[in-house]
């Protein structure tokens, strides 16, 4: 089953910030939680072809009439925690 | 102005737009009878994080709209809304530290919808953060009490949209209900909620948390109000790509000159957990609907049992998936780590409240390769099973059934902390209305009295669920259930 080190791994994985004593409490919640839904497994009834494949279509529409350009610009900067010259400003990743 | 007292407590939609319409009272003068009760009550109950500042202007627009013979039912109607749908202009937070100060930059498509029909938005409500819990105690500003008893969970995750119209702090207010976020709240705190079928109400401009199962649904006094709700929301959406388009094709058993059939799936609610006062509760509800010349029929449905367990794979897979979205870049809160993926770990580690992590990760561990097939896989196979059962039991060639009825909740509102350090127990509370969103059917949840047991008093609420695009189905017998409660 799931280990400390699962957690840390799934931490690093999903970019989130996790204190030592948090995980101790997520491992133990995610324990409870797995246990639980491994029922799904006792389920042994042969599946059904997909569903109503009939009432399934695709949702097109024509790649046209694009917005004036800048027309949200702003508004949208407007939220962007770190920003210049109407960029969106992260960390450099190459040195 | 004042000259009017408004009696809201016995308002309903259609009582409140012939009131306006005939002149009784104006749009400014029934939302400001909304406001004084929310001043007064939302310090203790907590329905609201934030009252509009903007409610008079709207009720104006509203009075002027009344004046030049608009007739739309929701004109002037004073409407809570939840805290994870977009209003251009206004925070929409999900109740999260990660979107704090947040403001929309565009409409969702059903407050587009209510602008049109002149609705007058009071504020935006909490609940449990991202939609993800059955209390409101996961929201980051405190938990919403329940207005029959403060010591008392509304139920989650639209607990601050159920309370608002219990509270009488709204005439009606919409919700979102993924495993039953609508329905839940709604019955532990005495109100209709309706979780329409998947599709039929575009998802357009709402936060989303599991995109195969959100729906946005109204929450209402009456069944008639949820109609009328429903009505003004639902359509399709060239935004919604899921949105389904308005000529679909009811189908289901024909009711016509025909006494309607509901099924009871007897064997399910043995399960574990049902308190004894609900199952009294809802024996005595499908009794009262056989006196009003409905069947009643034990129904097997061989898989549901498993919709939990499926729920819970399912969701946080796509949960983990969308909320990947908040991370300190484009909007929301900002923490500054020692690099750019250092940025994103001290944004979520801070802006993220614990359920939220937790759902990430277990979303994250079942999506993961070496058991992406035991977890993910199965659970979708699993779904596939459910959705036949349901079929199989609607439909009309095998002699099938119109509705099938469960309590709502399987039991009455518990106490705040009760469950809190207990995820599972918490997750438990969904039994009953996670197969509709597993279905992708329509479900409706009406109350069917109080409790009787020591914490008498509680609101109770029985589940109504129809074959996908009949609503129409569930407005009839949630009509004629309330007439068989007042009668």
């Amino acid at each position: 089953m799931i280990e400390r080190k699962d957690v840390e791994k799934l931490a690093k994985l999903t970019r989130i910030e996790i204190s030592e004593k948090e995980k101790d409490a997520l491992l133990k919640d995610l324990e409870s939680v797995l246990g639980y839904v491994s029922e799904v497994g006792n389920v042994t009834s042969s599946v059904p072809e997909d569903h109503a494949p009939e009432r399934l279509r695709n949702v097109m529409r024509e790649d046209g009439e694009p917005h004036a350009s800048g027309m949200y610009t702003e508004e949208i900067l407007n939220e962007v925690p770190s920003k210049e010259d109407g960029y969106i400003k992260v960390k450099r990743i190459l040195n | 102005m004042g000259r009017n007292t408004v009696d809201i407590k016995n308002l309903t939609i259609k009582s409140t737009h012939e009131s306006l319409i005939g002149g009784d009272f104006s749009a400014q003068e029934l939302a400001e009878a909304y406001l004084k009760v929310i001043e007064e009550k939302n310090p203790e109950i907590n329905a609201y994080l934030e009252v509009f500042d903007d409610v008079s202007a709207q009720a104006v627009r509203a009075d002027e709209r009344i004046k030049n013979g608009e007739k739309n039912p929701l004109v002037g109607i004073p409407i809570a809304i939840k805290d994870n749908m977009l209003i251009k202009g206004k925070v929409a937070s999900s109740a999260s530290k990660i979107l704090e100060h947040y403001k929309a930059v565009y409409d969702a498509t059903v407050i587009t919808k209510l602008k049109e029909a002149g609705a007058v938005f009071l504020g935006r409500t909490n609940m449990d953060e991202f939609a993800m819990g059955s209390s409101t105690e996961n929201s980051a500003y405190g938990v919403t009490r329940n207005p029959h008893d403060p010591s008392r969970i509304p139920g989650g995750s639209s607990g601050g949209s159920a309370a608002a119209v219990a509270m009488d702090g709204a005439l009606a207010s919409l919700g979102s209900d993924t495993g039953g976020s609508i329905r839940q709240p709604a019955s532990l705190c005495g109100i209709v909620g309706l979780k329409p079928t998947y599709g039929a109400v575009s998802r357009h401009g709402l936060m989303a948390m599991a995109s195969s199962l959100d729906q946005i649904g109204p929450m209402t006094k009456t069944v008639g109000d949820a109609e009328i709700l429903f009505h003004a929301i639902r359509g399709a959406d060239e935004m919604d790509s899921t949105s389904a388009p308005d000529d679909v094709h009811a189908f289901g058993a024909d009711e016509k000159g025909r006494a309607l059939v509901i099924g009871v799936p007897t064997a399910f609610l043995e399960a574990d957990g049902l308190d004894e006062g609900v199952r009294e509760n809802f024996n005595a509800s499908m009794d009262k609907l056989r006196e009003r010349g409905y069947e009643i029929r034990e129904i097997a449905l061989p898989n549901i049992a498993y919709s939990l367990a499926a729920y819970y794979i399912i969701m946080p897979a796509e949960a983990s998936t969308n909320l990947a979205r908040y991370d300190g870049v484009r909007y929301g809160l900002y923490k500054e780590g020692k690099d750019l993926i250092g940025d994103y770990a001290s944004t979520r580690g801070e802006g993220f409240g614990r359920e939220v992590r937790r759902r990430i990760l277990l979303g994250a561990y079942v999506l993961s390769s070496g058991y992406y097939d035991a977890y993910y896989n199965k659970a979708n196979a699993v779904r596939k099973l459910i959705r036949r059962d349901f079929e199989a039991a609607f439909d009309p060639s095998g002699g099938g059934v119109h509705i099938i009825a469960t309590p709502t909740s399987p039991t009455p509102a518990f106490t705040i902390g009760e469950r809190k350090d207990d995820p599972l127990q918490m997750y438990l509370a969904d039994i009953f209305t996670v197969p509709a969103n597993i279905a992708g059917i329509p479900a409706l949840s009406v109350p069917s009295g109080l409790s009787g047991d020591g914490a008498a008093g509680l609101p109770l609420g029985v589940q109504f669920m129809a074959p996908h695009f009949r609503e129409d189905v569930l407005f009839k017998v949630g009509k004629d259930f309330e007439q068989s409660l007042t009668a």
